[in-house]
Order: structure tokens, then C-alpha cells, then sequence
């Protein structure tokens, strides 16, 4: 976001606790000091009100991010993201164009119950004239946020907050203030043989250390990550199961109308379908509010182990 | 004179013989009651307020005593068990705050229906919930209020409709404001007015500060919030108010949290130690309280120590279960989804799993 907001004065920042907190998250830390009050913006509470003000000012021509504290907090604004957002540009047969990003942190954490843990790829990556993304590393949430914050239309980025605080190396391109993401592409983080494992977010961390595990055991998973939720990168995971045949999608939000079943749906309309040698299974989140209770929580989410079970059902192990 | 002679006796005589001369002393030293002038309010768009005097019983003040020490020191419990890690995720205290939701609980009925915010956890004890099933709530164990399902931000009791975790909507309050002036709802709508939009000062957040004017055509009181009493008799005027069929109204209680907005706030970086220090110096509750019991002859130095160490024998009690009580079972995942539904199948991580849902 500084290098962005560096590069073109016409980018800011608004949300709650952005600027002289530093962000709830931290996100922002340093931000408000360097550029000011008229880059980095504090907003009260009412997240359906500064959504508004944040579509108008992109629609006026400035290029904002909203944040919001989390991605829950966007139900009190999704008519600003989704009808004064998402369909203008079609709407207005081309004239009207909406270069917002909406970003923060999305899905579960720990320990925040029901109000506070939903997962919105589904919700949001459901409505044309939307892009999604959702980063997994430091690489992915670096050149998707330059990426959204350069394209011309409303981009939702869904970040996650237990990811904030892990480290990862980053490769030497990446550090380039240039370094871009194109929305749309899937980056294969491992190759593999046997079986396909689609992931994105946290749950791509979880499908490498499957695939560490079952490597020992003979089995070489390809695990994808997403990084886009729309548009989906489905020729990349095309590709990849017609070259092992089988399926394996993980995400954290609820099963009904998720991002697997979509998975699932396309390759069924695709070439890859003849190529499957057993059905395509998800692993989700459990199908209940996140509960509070750590027992609960533990088993609402998708594990190492869920994910390692269904990739030997799979494959019939 | 009768003080120290007491204290002469038990000393001489040992702990024992104390219940008895203490039960002297109650019936010569204690008032019944005592009328205490309170400040009044603000008002707005209001002929009249409430009462600048009010009558406080030697019980109830006993009574709001325990309550408002129950409360902060169930708090500093749930500080303490957060720090210890058997609380997690989100945790919002209402220490500095007791007077309000003891104040209010003492107007209004049982039977009369409350919600709010995260910073709930006052007002689930005054609203009926035992500090036991509070604590093990936010230990999330099966002995919890919601069984541990819910956590911090979503406990519920009968005629408390939570704890909710999603908040601020000045959007929608100026609806509800609208529609309850419109139909005439029997309505109080409350601010807690804490100074803080979470770590944002109010001068930064709100346009008009004046939050009991914000309803705009509603009626509205400014109340001290530090004052059980006078939140009680506000309270009592509003809801007489309601009752009357006279329509909604609008109640700003100036009250002060001594902890950040969470857990994860530390509460320092957008204020300063001074003005929290003030504030526990001058303007604390309980000793709010204590103070006016004592100069009104309602109770002593003594007697309220000892209500002090029984509130803490009770928390600690509380917290000694809620932290030995056992998770809720795993069979439990899938259940309370529906009301009045037959059984059925809840799925799990992946189609394998699955859980039973029971009503």
C-alpha cells in the first residue's frame, strides 16, 4: 500500500483505526504519519456509510481502499460494495467505472465465535462486475493488493488475520516496487502426480504440509493456490487434473455454494471431466456457525489431517 | 465512641464472639434508609427530568454494593484468565462501567426486554446470568451460559437478547430511531458513553457529541454515569417515561472504562494513564457508593470489606470451575441450528464427516 499510495496521489486509505492507531491489525502502521490526514483516513463506526463515501470518491475519480476491520463487518455495507460497486460499470453501459479496492482481514481466526469467523469467497465471488483475490503469503498479498489497487474495478481482497504474523521469504522479483500479481492466474506452489489439491488462503499453507506428509508415503500431490477467486483460474487447475486425474479442493468458508463446489461444477463443463478417474471431493469449513469453544472450533475448520483423508479417499487408498 | 469500644471487645474477646456485636451494632448504628441528593440531567426536548433527590434503602445500597464488586471483579477475573490464555479471541471489559448496568437493572422489571453490544458481561449478571456461567462461557466449557457455543460477545438469558459482536451502525440507529418515534415504541435507547469509539476519542468520531440529542425528535437525558443512583432514577424516569405510552427516549450514561476496548488494546496509545488514573480517583462507582453509604449511615467501613471478600470468594469459586469444567463434546458441533426441527445430518470438513443436529 505505501508504494502504491507513493506512486499515484490519487490513492488512499479509509477505514476504522487506520491512521492513528495504526490499523487494528497493524496493517497500516506508518502509514498516517507519512502521508497525512488527506491520504490516510479514520472513519466512525458505520461501515455502510464510509463504503458509500468510498464508492462515490472512486467514482469521482480517486482510486480508495476501503478496509474493513473484518470481512463481517461488509454485511452491514454489502449494498455499497455489491450495487454501487460491482455492477456500475455494466449498469452505465461502460461509462461509469468504479476503481475501489475493498480489503481485510476474512474467515476464521481464533477464538472469535460466530459473528466474527465467516468466510465471504463464496459471497463475494459470486457477483459479476467484482474481482476477488486471496492471498496466501507475503508474495501473494504484496503483488495482489498492487495489482487491485492498479485495476480500474472494484476489487474485494480478501486477506486473513492469523496469516498477518507469518514470515516468509521473499523471492528477490518480489521485492521490486513494480512487482505486480495479475488477477486471474493460479501459481502452482508444488508439482505433483497423483492428485490435484486446489486451495487458497490459509488452507494452502495446510495443503503443503499434506503433501509433505503423504510425499513420504509415495503419494506426490500438485497443490494450486487460487490467489483469484474471480475471474478463476480454472485452466490452471484444468491442466493440472488432466495430467493427475484426480481432485482435491480446500477452503475455509461453509460447504453449500462454496468455492469447491464451483470448482467442481466447471471441471464437470470442461475437458478435464474424461480425465477424472474418481469423483472430486471438498474439504470445507463444517456446515455451523463457528463456535466459540476451542474443541469446536478445532473441528470447524479444515485440518491437516481432514485434508489428508480426503486426498487418500481420493485416490482410493 | 461505640466503634471503638467494639473493636476493643472483639479484639479481647476473639473472633468468635464478632456476630453478635455486629448484629448489635446494625440495629443502633445503621439507618433504615437515607435520602441523597443526586445531580441531575441534562435534558432535552423534556419539560421535566428526573428526580434531583433520591430515597436509598440500607438493603438496596447493600444490595447494588455487592452487585457493582461482583462485576469488577469478574472482570479483572476474566482479565486475568485471558492473560492466562483460558480466555480467547475477543474479550471487551466493562470495569469503571458497573454503575450502568446496576443502575439500570434497578429501575426497570425483570420481564422487560434488553440487548446490546460486546461489553456485555455486566449486564449478563444483573440480567440473571451467575458469574459461574459467565466465566465458563469465556472459558468456552460446557457449564457456560451458551455451553460454550458462544463465547464473550454472544451470551443470552431470558429477557436479554446478548452480546452481539457487530456494532456502530449509526445508519441503522437513526432507523430505529425513526421508527420507534413513529410508532411510538416503548423504547430506551441507552449510549454508554465511554468516551471511545474503540481507540478513536468521540471529538474525532462524532459530528455532535451530544448523544442524548441525537434522536433528534426523540426526548433525551444526560446522565452521570458513575453514579448508580443516578443512573437508576434516569432510568426509572425513562421507563415511566415508555410506559406511559409517551414513546421512545434517549438516555446518555457519561461513563468511563478503565481497560482498552479489548483485550488486545491496551487502552494507552489514544489516551493518557492520567486521565485513567483521574478517573479511578474520583469518579469510581463503587467508591462512588461506599462513600454515600458511609457519610448516610447506611453501613460501615467493615461491613463493606466483608461483602468485598465474600464477592471474592464467589469469583474465585467461579473461576476455579470455569476453568476445570470440561469442553462441550464434540457431539455438540452440529446441534441448535434449527428451532422445533426434526433431527439430521450436519456435514463436517469433508462429506465423511458428520454431525447429528438436535433442536
Amino acid at each position: 500500500m505505501d508504494e502504491e499510495l507513493e506512486r499515484d496521489e490519487k490513492v488512499f486509505l479509509l477505514g476504522e483505526e487506520v491512521a492513528q492507531y495504526d490499523g487494528a491489525y497493524k496493517v497500516s502502521r506508518g502509514l498516517w504519519k507519512k502521508y497525512g490526514d488527506k491520504r490516510i483516513i479514520d472513519t466512525p463506526i458505520s461501515e455502510m456509510g464510509f463504503a458509500g463515501i468510498a464508492v462515490g470518491a472512486a467514482m469521482a475519480g480517486l482510486r480508495p481502499i476501503c478496509e474493513f476491520m473484518t470481512f463481517n463487518f461488509s454485511m452491514q455495507a454489502i449494498d455499497q460494495v455489491i450495487n454501487s460497486a460491482a455492477k456500475t460499470y455494466y449498469m452505465s453501459a461502460g461509462l461509469q467505472p468504479v476503481p475501489i479496492v475493498f480489503r481485510g482481514p476474512n474467515g476464521a481466526s481464533a477464538g472469535v465465535a460466530a459473528q466474527h469467523s465467516q468466510c465471504f469467497a463464496a459471497w463475494y465471488g459470486h457477483c459479476p462486475g467484482l474481482k476477488v483475490v486471496s492471498p496466501w503469503n507475503s508474495e501473494d498479498a504484496k503483488g495482489l493488493i498492487k495489482s487491485a489497487i492498479r485495476d480500474n474495478n472494484p476489487v474485494v481482497m480478501l486477506e486473513n488475520e492469523l496469516m498477518y504474523g507469518v514470515s516468509f521469504e521473499l523471492p528477490a522479483e518480489a521485492q521490486s516496487k513494480d512487482f505486480l500479481i495479475p488477477i486471474g492466474k493460479a501459481k502452482i506452489e508444488r508439482q505433483g502426480t497423483h492428485i490435484t489439491v486446489v486451495a487458497h488462503s490459509r488452507p494452502v499453507g495446510h495443503c503443503l504440509e499434506a503433501a509433505t506428509v503423504l510425499s513420504k508415503e509415495g503419494i506426490e500431490c500438485e497443490v494450486i493456490n487460487m490467489r483469484t477467486i474471480r475471474p478463476m483460474d480454472i485452466d490452471a487447475i484444468e491442466a493440472s487434473v488432466m495430467k493427475t486425474n484426480h481432485l482435491v479442493t480446500v477452503e475455509g468458508g461453509w460447504p453449500q455454494f462454496g468455492v469447491g463446489a464451483e470448482i467442481c461444477a466447471r471441471i464437470m463443463e470442461g475437458p478435464a471431466f474424461n480425465f477424472l478417474d474418481a469423483p472430486a471431493v471438498r474439504v470445507t469449513g463444517a456446515d455451523v456457525p463457528m463456535p466459540y469453544a476451542k474443541i469446536l472450533e478445532d473441528h470447524s475448520v479444515p485440518q491437516v489431517k481432514d485434508i489428508i483423508f480426503a486426498i487418500k479417499k481420493t485416490l482410493n487408498i | 465512641m461505640k466503634k471503638m469500644l467494639a473493636s476493643v471487645v472483639s479484639r479481647v474477646l476473639g473472633a468468635t464472639q464478632k456476630p453478635p456485636l455486629r448484629v448489635l451494632l446494625t440495629s443502633c448504628n445503621y439507618s433504615k434508609d437515607a435520602t441523597i441528593d443526586i445531580k441531575s440531567c441534562d435534558l432535552y426536548r423534556l419539560e421535566g427530568g428526573p428526580a434531583s433527590s433520591t430515597l436509598l434503602t440500607r438493603d438496596d445500597g447493600l444490595k447494588y454494593y455487592r452487585a457493582m464488586q461482583i462485576v469488577r471483579r469478574m472482570e479483572l477475573k476474566a482479565d486475568q484468565l485471558y492473560k492466562q490464555k483460558f480466555i480467547r479471541g475477543f474479550c471487551h471489559l466493562c470495569d469503571g462501567q458497573e454503575a450502568c448496568c446496576v443502575g439500570i437493572e434497578a429501575a426497570i422489571k425483570p420481564t422487560d426486554n434488553v440487548i446490546t453490544s460486546y461489553r456485555a458481561h455486566g449486564i449478563c449478571y444483573t440480567r440473571g446470568l451467575s458469574v459461574k456461567s459467565i466465566l465458563a462461557e469465556l472459558t468456552g466449557r460446557r457449564g457456560g451460559c451458551a455451553k460454550g457455543k458462544g463465547g464473550s460477545m454472544h451470551m443470552y438469558a431470558k429477557h436479554f437478547f446478548g452480546g452481539n459482536g457487530i456494532v456502530g451502525a449509526q445508519g441503522q440507529i437513526a432507523e430505529a430511531y425513526n421508527m420507534a418515534a413513529l410508532w411510538k415504541l416503548p423504547c430506551v435507547f441507552i449510549c454508554e458513553n465511554n468516551r471511545y469509539a474503540m481507540g478513536t476519542a468521540v471529538e474525532r468520531a462524532a459530528a455532535s457529541t451530544d448523544y442524548y440529542k441525537r434522536g433528534n425528535f426523540i426526548p433525551g437525558l444526560k446522565v452521570n454515569g458513575m453514579d448508580v443512583l443516578c443512573v437508576r432514577e434516569a432510568t426509572r424516569f425513562a421507563a415511566d417515561h415508555c410506559r406511559a405510552g409517551k414513546g421512545p427516549i434517549v438516555m446518555e450514561l457519561q461513563t468511563y472504562r478503565y481497560h482498552g476496548h479489548s483485550m488486545s488494546d491496551p487502552g494507552v496509545s489514544y489516551r493518557t494513564r492520567e486521565e485513567i488514573q483521574t478517573m479511578r480517583s474520583k469518579s469510581d462507582p463503587i467508591m462512588l457508593l461506599q462513600e454515600k453509604m458511609i457519610s448516610h449511615k447506611l453501613s460501615s467501613v467493615e461491613e463493606l470489606k466483608e461483602i468485598d471478600v465474600e464477592v471474592r470468594k464467589e469469583i474465585e469459586e467461579a473461576a476455579q470451575f470455569a476453568t476445570t469444567d470440561p469442553e462441550p463434546s464434540l457431539d455438540e458441533l452440529g446441534h441448535h441450528l434449527y428451532h422445533s426441527n426434526p433431527p439430521f445430518d450436519v456435514r463436517g470438513a469433508n462429506q465423511w464427516i458428520k454431525y447429528k443436529s438436535i433442536s
